[in-house]
């Protein structure tokens, strides 16, 4: 068993949790954060993306024990307050979901793409923004819509 | 999973100890040993986190060597190895995003698996892998599948890549898993051109010097056109057959030729 102490969505939180807690569990079932979704579990579908110390990664393939003080964001604290991040209004508006299982892993990747490319200043053509999806999979198959909700929030962000 | 306890380690001092232990195991980026341990394919007692000991981080360049510490991601290099553009391209291209910022150089080499990106740099560049306890030359290090000449409870600390004149590195990616069904670098220094396959073999990364010795007469995509590469010993499966993998490794060789000149 290990005591974790990490940073999610600003706030202090710990737990004691076996060494083998994945992050997705960790983030589900010990802090109740289901937004966190775990689809495949095998590391392909990235529906459990979230944000560790600024980065995107597969909470599902990290070890919970592995992030001691780390900062952690999910879906969950994206928004400020009542109002949404403009990548998930932009996903409502745009309707850049169907039936939304793939939507918090998709938003989590999107955010850091975008990121990623103003602070490289690389520009986020729709080619870039398919192929940095690749990670993500929308059972559904409703990309057309996804890249736009991405196209949109990157003007916005 | 089976259950194991983790060790944090914050030098490589105690990395080297805690894995003196048979039953320890080293954890890099996990991207491909964590869902091997959720497969119940492994089952370690104990593993060693290596991702926060200081001098297996970072990236520097000096008198035509690139040194890549064992705990940098994919991610990282593919950013900041600008004076090696083919090998920064390969790394941007392993896995998707999440999985580049999370997987590291030290463990894909460890690993060795078959159809793994970095070994065909690492091949084709005469890579140096610096461990704990000595320099290994990638001609030696890449023993077969999952193989390897590292010892039990050795560490990779840093990667040496000497920079080439120009590179290369072509992948057909599995559309599935995104890794390599073959890829082919291809490398040109002063003292001749080296092509490594990977993602082909059964027994992994391997040299084609038939190819080498054609392009050293003349750095073409038509200098080996003559060539056929063979299928004995190449990967059979669901995605390909042997003789479709051998016409890929032409395929990419001359595509990467291609993007040389």
């Amino acid at each position: 068993m290990t005591n974790i102490k990490m940073t999610v969505n600003g706030k202090s939180v710990s737990g004691e949790v076996p060494d083998e807690t994945l992050l997705s569990e960790f983030l589900r079932e010990n802090l109740r954060l289901t937004g966190t979704h775990v689809g495949c579990d095998t590391s392909q579908c990235g529906a459990c993306v979230v944000h560790v110390n600024g980065k995107a990664l597969k909470a599902c393939t990290t070890l919970a024990a592995s992030l001691e003080g780390a900062e952690v964001t999910t879906i969950e604290g994206l928004a400020n307050g009542g109002e949404l991040h403009p990548m998930q209004q932009a996903f409502n508006d745009n309707h850049g979901l169907q039936c939304g299982f793939c939507t918090p892993g998709m938003i989590m990747t999107s955010v850091d793409m975008v990121n990623r490319y103003k602070a490289e200043g690389k520009e986020l053509t729709e080619e870039a923004i398919r192929d940095e999806l690749e990670g993500n999979i929308c059972r559904c198959t409703g990309y057309h819509n996804i890249v736009k909700s991405v196209e949109d929030a990157a003007a916005k962000m | 999973m089976y259950s194991f306890d983790i060790e944090r380690p914050t030098t490589l001092e105690d990395a080297v100890e805690a894995l003196k232990d048979e039953e320890a195991q080293a954890l890099a980026g996990g991207q491909t040993l964590i869902p091997t341990l959720k497969q119940r394919l492994a089952a370690p007692e104990r593993l060693i986190s290596l991702t926060s000991i200081p001098e297996l981080k970072g990236v520097s360049a000096k008198d035509g060597w690139i040194t890549i510490g064992a705990a940098t991601t994919h991610a990282e290099v593919a950013k900041s190895v600008s004076a090696y553009p083919a090998l920064a391209a390969l790394a941007g291209q392993i896995g998707d995003p999440a999985v580049r910022n999370r997987g590291t150089i030290g463990g894909t080499l460890a690993n060795n698996d078959p159809a793994a990106c970095y070994s065909a740099a690492a091949l084709a560049s005469g890579a140096v892998i610096q461990t704990n306890t000595r320099e290994i030359a990638a001609a030696d290090y890449f023993l077969g599948m999952f193989e390897t000449a590292l010892e039990e409870g050795e560490i990779i600390i840093q990667v040496r890549f000497p920079i080439p004149e120009v590179a290369s590195y072509q992948k057909f990616a599995q559309p599935a898993s995104r890794f390599a069904l073959v890829g082919v670098f291809v490398a040109k220094f002063a003292d001749g051109v080296r092509v490594a396959v990977t993602g082909a073999a059964e027994e992994g990364v391997f040299r084609w010097s038939e190819a080498e010795a054609a392009l050293d007469s003349s750095l073409a995509p038509e200098s080996i056109d003559a060539l056929e590469a063979d299928d004995d010993g190449l990967i059979a499966d669901i995605h390909g057959t042997a003789a479709y993998r051998a016409h890929l490794i032409k395929v990419l060789a001359r595509r990467a030729i291609s993007a040389m000149s």
